[in-house]
């Protein structure tokens, strides 16, 4: 699945749009715990995470992480206005989602995207 | 959402770019009372496809081939262009971002755009053509002066000389300032991109240097210092504080061991994963701590044999 498409799956809201779209995503991988994701997330992963602060963007960035969603994000404008212009500044690709992290995991692995652990 | 991405480059430059960079000049034109079939000449020989009207210095309106073309069909090649043209001049000032101009043409749908400078004299004329062009011409400027800037950086030690060269770039880091937390590490791993460090490395000092920053932010007193020491064939890593100091190491690098409180760990950080973290992606990692005093971290970071910093980038990419 490229990055780009995630924009067009159900209930997903683009905050921020990828700088390249084609690139296709390397694995996925959900935690909230910043850590864990600087520990084991890769460079083209999507990130889904409940976490809505600019951190999230900052840990992508360093990680060169393809994208974040964003999830049980009822109303984006409850988003901190940091993070979405941080991800703006640093290109880090943003979306979000009212669903749950395990109901957007199991949409993107039908889409084709594997845990870090499989691919 | 249906932009397309590409397309944000050029978004900014509509923002940066001003008028008078992307007008064309000098500007034909007429006056009131140039003959229709004069005009018709002046189109064709300039080929163009409107001028506006002055009379004396002051602009008093605009003519296109249309009002031409209407001319035409009507026998009316004799009149004058002060009888045909449009009085209401739709113009854009010289010092005006290029996406003033873009409005404009969306909002009237006129072809041409008349630009005057602050004190209302004509200077130039805008077209969507000019605007393309310039934005074309921004572009490949654009690449090519990125692309000096990376070769001069990238090839930095080459030019200096000394037994050992390094570049030092010290970032202060304030406690509990978690809105700014990730900076640092993000300044520093662009910089070794700027020269010449493959990705895979670059991504290994960030990762280290955002948790050691994340430490400073969330353990210290009083803030603390991060310092990156660049040098051609290695990076050392150095965050330094004045307190409180860790009371025992060997527990302090536990997996899952923290002492976050619980505000912190909220927002997912403080999981206990940090130095072990920084140990997994570095070289050697060194921690020296005393209560009351404070802490040392020092990082190191080798490149592999063939792999230089800051200079003979050409030869590996």
């Amino acid at each position: 699945m490229k990055i780009g498409e995630v924009s067009r799956l159900p209930d997903i809201t683009t905050l921020v749009l990828p700088r390249t779209p084609e690139q296709e995503i390397s694995g996925g991988y959900a935690s909230d715990l910043l850590s864990c994701v600087m520990a084991r997330a890769g460079a083209g992963n999507i990130w889904v995470t409940l976490q809505t602060h600019p951190n999230v963007v900052a840990v992508a960035s360093l990680l060169d992480i393809a994208g974040v969603i964003i999830t049980e994000c009822a109303d984006i404008a409850k988003i901190d206005a940091a993070t979405i212009e941080k991800a703006r500044e640093e290109s880090v690709a943003l979306f979000a989602t009212p669903l749950t992290t395990f109901t957007i995991i199991a949409r993107l692995a039908r889409a084709g995207v594997l845990g870090i652990d499989e691919g | 959402m249906t932009a397309i991405p590409e397309i944000t480059k050029v978004q900014e430059l509509i923002y940066e770019l001003k008028i008078e960079q992307v007008m064309s000049r000098p500007v034909i034109t007429v006056t009131p009372d140039t003959r229709i079939d004069q005009l018709k000449e002046i189109l064709r020989v300039n080929r163009i496809s409107g001028v506006p009207v002055v009379q004396g210095s002051k602009l008093v309106g605009i003519i296109s081939i249309e009002d031409l073309i209407k001319a035409l069909e009507r026998g009316e090649m004799h009149s004058t262009v002060g009888e045909k043209m449009s009085r209401q001049v739709i113009t854009v000032n010289a010092h005006d971002s290029v996406v003033e101009a873009v409005k404009r043409f969306e909002e009237h749908g006129v072809g041409r755009l008349p630009v005057l400078d602050s004190s209302g004299q004509l200077v130039g004329i805008l077209t969507s053509g000019d605007i393309t062009r310039g934005l074309l011409h921004a572009i490949g400027l654009g690449y090519h002066q990125e692309e000096i800037r990376r070769y001069r950086a990238s090839h930095i030690f080459e030019d200096i000389s000394s037994d050992r060269t390094s570049l030092i770039l010290c970032y202060h880091i304030p406690a509990r300032e978690l809105q700014k937390a990730g900076e640092a590490s993000s300044k520093i791993k662009k910089a070794l991109y700027r020269l010449g460090a493959q990705p895979g490395f670059a991504r290994r000092v960030a990762i280290a240097a955002y948790e050691a920053e994340m430490n400073l932010i969330i353990h210290t007193l009083h803030g603390g210092d991060l310092i990156a020491e660049i040098h051609p064939d290695k990076v050392r890593l150095l965050a330094v504080d004045d307190g409180p100091g860790i009371p025992d190491i060997q527990q302090a690098m536990q997996p899952g061991f923290s002492t976050a409180p619980d505000w912190i760990r909220s927002l997912g950080f403080g999981a206990g994963m940090g130095l072990l973290n920084i140990k997994r992606c570095s070289d050697q990692m060194m921690l020296d701590s005393q209560v009351g005093v404070g802490t040392r971290l020092e990082v190191l970071f080798y490149l592999k044999e063939e792999a230089v910093l800051g200079e003979h980038l050409s030869s590996t990419s």
